[in-house]
């Protein structure tokens, strides 16, 4: 999947909010893409819009999302994005748990998505697809006949799992999904997600505010302040040498457990996304902000295997 | 002197189903005291369905404990009378897990800051609520003249959140059951969110159970930490204990399972967890632990362990420490107030407030 300057735009009475503004990545096959940034950045939007699934006041205002051998999802008619959807690209929405049906079995849920799909399956090949199902994300067979309800926060997102990659779609899109499990489920529910990526050999982006699971989980990372993709590198050249001094700051702000200290944050408001400052949006709070850092916006370069929008980072000579 | 807040041997049963009657133990005989006096900030942990937020439903008077008691300023919940309860209800204030669930999406934020400032009658003047509010929201690092005037659901999870942390701090209570209150934001906010939590028991004096799955902030911010496995204390004792150095079992494999940012450091301990723990029956007698447990030997399988204390600001319900006393009506308070006692003297670190 390739996202060339996606632009999310939300409509409101007091001003155009640019949830997303000009994000361009690539997911590469079989990768997985973490996405991380600040709260109110946009990833949840551009999550949503990457599918089309966005809600008005929240438009499209520009860029396009090539997926391999479908073309623009961007310019797609309904018909064929309701054919795409589950089949080629899934989301695993925020707050998955709570968005299962309240008073359908599991069952029905993961039957509803495959019959809109593939209506062929007979009853007994569906039941029996349903059971594969739930094994792959490591649930009994008996977890069907249940009521969310009835289930564990792990085992519903397990469950919201399942549905999403039932048809075994080339890209999953993740939105926060272990944020509110304990970390020994949360570290099942990543081992799950990881194996039926690389058994269905999907690509998959992961929003989330963990830094820990991010640097366990992801290959490569994303960045996003105030509607921008501002970084994007390999996991590992991320952790140990962030370039964008936004990263830099939030890879600080992380705790650990060595040492008892007081938390850092970083200093300043974050922006709002109605007026967002001019030049670079991190210029009020970044501690490295120079002469042109106010008033001309960075473009994003490449930097030896990584992508940075900072104008300490100037286009490499190639 | 009475104690501000206590629970004395409070559990709490769910029964579900109709014909097949179920009972979940969601909290299993818990008694511990939050003390007005020496403020400190409780973080408690333990995994999905472990009982934490019933616990805190317990201490918000929102369910009544199924036996023992809750006992306010010396007065069980159950019987305080109108006036009572309704300063009881401003002094112990929530901030829940799921913002969202917590609004009404037809009106606009600015009604969950503006109501109870009425109902609690926190200034004379219009214009008095408003400087507070705008204060409040300050505080986690809102912008008021962006989030007034929205709806709900044209904020972002963690705008919401931190919606609910202001309110929650405008009410200036003596105590804040805040239930994984900063799972959804960034770093750096958790960061904001959680020092402005501290600031208030620094400044303020105000105390703090802090249900979290995070363990490092919880490290970073709390004194004292209990840490539940199906509805029981399993240990409990100062963070330094407790987090550094785990005695149970189960405390071991949650601090091992915390996933470290550095992609270098693997996830997890080997020796995988087999099965589904969550859905895994309790046993009937001994140890909950015992089916997950590589530990358990002959008596994990008769009897319950107690809470034995085997250092003095840590206690552990595990067998392999039954060489120590077992705590004194399994009574949390001598554990918590070790650490808040050598707090007091200057022993141990004390983060700098900025
Ligand atoms: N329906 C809406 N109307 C107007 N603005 C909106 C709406 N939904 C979201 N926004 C705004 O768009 C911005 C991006 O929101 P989004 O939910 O995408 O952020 P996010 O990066 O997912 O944040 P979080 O990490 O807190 O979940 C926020 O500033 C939010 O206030
Ligand atoms: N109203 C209720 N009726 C029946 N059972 C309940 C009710 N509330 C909670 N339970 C059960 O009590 C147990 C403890 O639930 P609780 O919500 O306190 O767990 P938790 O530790 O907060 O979990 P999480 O980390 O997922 O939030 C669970 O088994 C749950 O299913
Ligand atoms: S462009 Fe300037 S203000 Fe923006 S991050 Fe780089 S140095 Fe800082
Ligand atoms: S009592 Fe036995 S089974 Fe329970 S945690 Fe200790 S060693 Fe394990
Ligand atoms: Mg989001
Ligand atoms: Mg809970």
């Amino acid at each position: 999947m390739t996202v060339n300057d996606l632009r999310v735009y939300y409509d409101t009475p007091a001003g155009t909010v640019k949830a997303v503004d000009g994000v361009s990545f690539d997911l590469r096959p079989g990768e997985r893409l973490g996405l991380v940034g600040e709260s109110g950045s946009g990833k949840s939007t551009m999550a949503l819009a990457l599918m089309r699934m966005h809600k008005p006041p929240a438009r499209i205002a520009g860029g396009e999302v090539l997926l391999d051998g479908v073309g623009d999802v961007m310019k797609l008619d309904d018909d064929a994005l309701r054919r795409i959807r589950l089949d080629r690209l899934a989301l695993v929405p925020q707050g998955a748990m709570n968005s299962l049906n309240p008073v359908m079995r599991v069952r029905d849920q993961l039957a509803d998505g495959i019959r809109t799909h593939e209506p062929g399956d007979d009853r007994d090949a569906l039941a029996a697809r349903i059971r594969a199902q739930l094994a792959r994300v490591g649930l009994d067979a008996d977890v069907g006949g249940k009521f969310p309800h009835e289930l564990s926060g792990g085992m519903k997102q397990r469950v919201a799992i399942a549905i999403g990659t039932s048809l075994s779609p080339s890209v999953i899109i993740a939105d926060e999904p272990t944020s509110a499990l304990d970390v020994v489920v949360q570290r099942q529910v990543m081992e799950t997600l990881r194996s039926v990526q690389e058994e269905i050999g999907a690509s998959v982006l992961i929003v989330g505010h963990d830094m820990g699971l991010m640097a366990q989980i992801a290959d490569r990372m994303g960045v996003m302040y105030a509607g921008k993709l501002v970084e994007l590198a390999p996991v590992h050249d991320l952790f140990t040498n962030p370039q964008h001094p936004y990263t830099r700051l939030l890879i600080e702000s992380v705790p650990t457990l060595m040492a008892k200290r007081a938390l850092a944050s970083i200093p300043g408001v974050p922006p709002t996304l109605i007026n967002v400052p001019p030049g670079c949006p991190f210029h009020p709070r970044c501690p490295s902000a120079f002469e042109p850092c106010d008033s001309e916006v960075p473009l994003p370069t490449a930097q030896n295997g990584r992508v940075v929008s900072c104008h300490l980072y100037p286009e490499e000579a190639a | 002197m009475t104690a501000f807040l206590e629970m004395t041997n409070v559990s709490k049963v769910f029964s579900a189903g109709i014909i097949r009657r179920q009972h979940t133990v969601a909290v299993d005989d818990v008694t511990m005291t939050i003390d007005e006096q020496s403020p400190s900030i409780l973080a408690v942990a333990g995994e999905s369905g472990s009982g934490k937020t019933t616990l805190a439903r317990l201490l918000l008077g929102v369910i009544p404990p199924s036996s023992g008691e809750v006992i306010y300023r010396g007065q069980s919940v159950d019987d305080l009378s109108r006036e009572q309860r309704r300063t009881y209800l401003r002094e112990i204030q929530p901030i829940f897990q799921d913002p969202f669930e917590s609004y009404n999406p037809f009106y606009k934020v600015d009604h969950v800051l503006t109501v109870p400032a009425k109902k609690f009658q926190l200034s004379e003047s219009k214009q008095e609520t408003t400087r507070l509010i705008e204060e409040a929201l300050d505080m986690v690092g809102l912008q008021p003249a962006e989030t007034l005037g929205r709806f709900p659901h044209q904020l972002s999870g963690g705008q919401r959140q931190r919606v609910m942390v202001a309110r929650a701090m405008l009410l200036r209570p003596r105590l804040i059951v805040a239930d994984e209150p900063v799972s959804m934001v960034d770093a750096s906010l958790r960061a904001t969110i959680l020092e402005s939590i501290r600031r208030m028991k620094q400044e303020l004096g105000i105390s703090v159970v802090y249900i979290t799955h995070d363990l490092t902030t919880a490290y970073q911010i709390a004194d004292n930490i209990l840490v539940m496995y199906k509805g029981s204390v399993v240990e409990a004792g100062s963070v330094e204990q407790v987090i550094r150095d785990p005695k149970h079992p189960y405390t071991q494999l949650l601090v091992s399972s915390i996933p470290q940012p550095d992609p270098s450091v693997p996830w997890g301990a080997e020796g995988e967890i087999a099965g589904d723990p969550e859905s895994m029956e309790v046993a009937a007698t001994g140890c909950k632990f015992v089916d997950r447990c590589p530990a358990a030997f002959e008596p994990c399988r008769g009897q319950r362990p107690l809470l034995y204390h085997e250092h003095p600001s840590r206690a552990a319900a595990c067998f392999q420490y039954d060489k120590s006393p077992a705590l004194e009506g399994q009574n949390l308070d001598v554990v918590f107030e070790a650490q808040l006692t050598s707090q007091a003297v200057g022993g141990s670190v004390e983060p700098k407030a900025n």
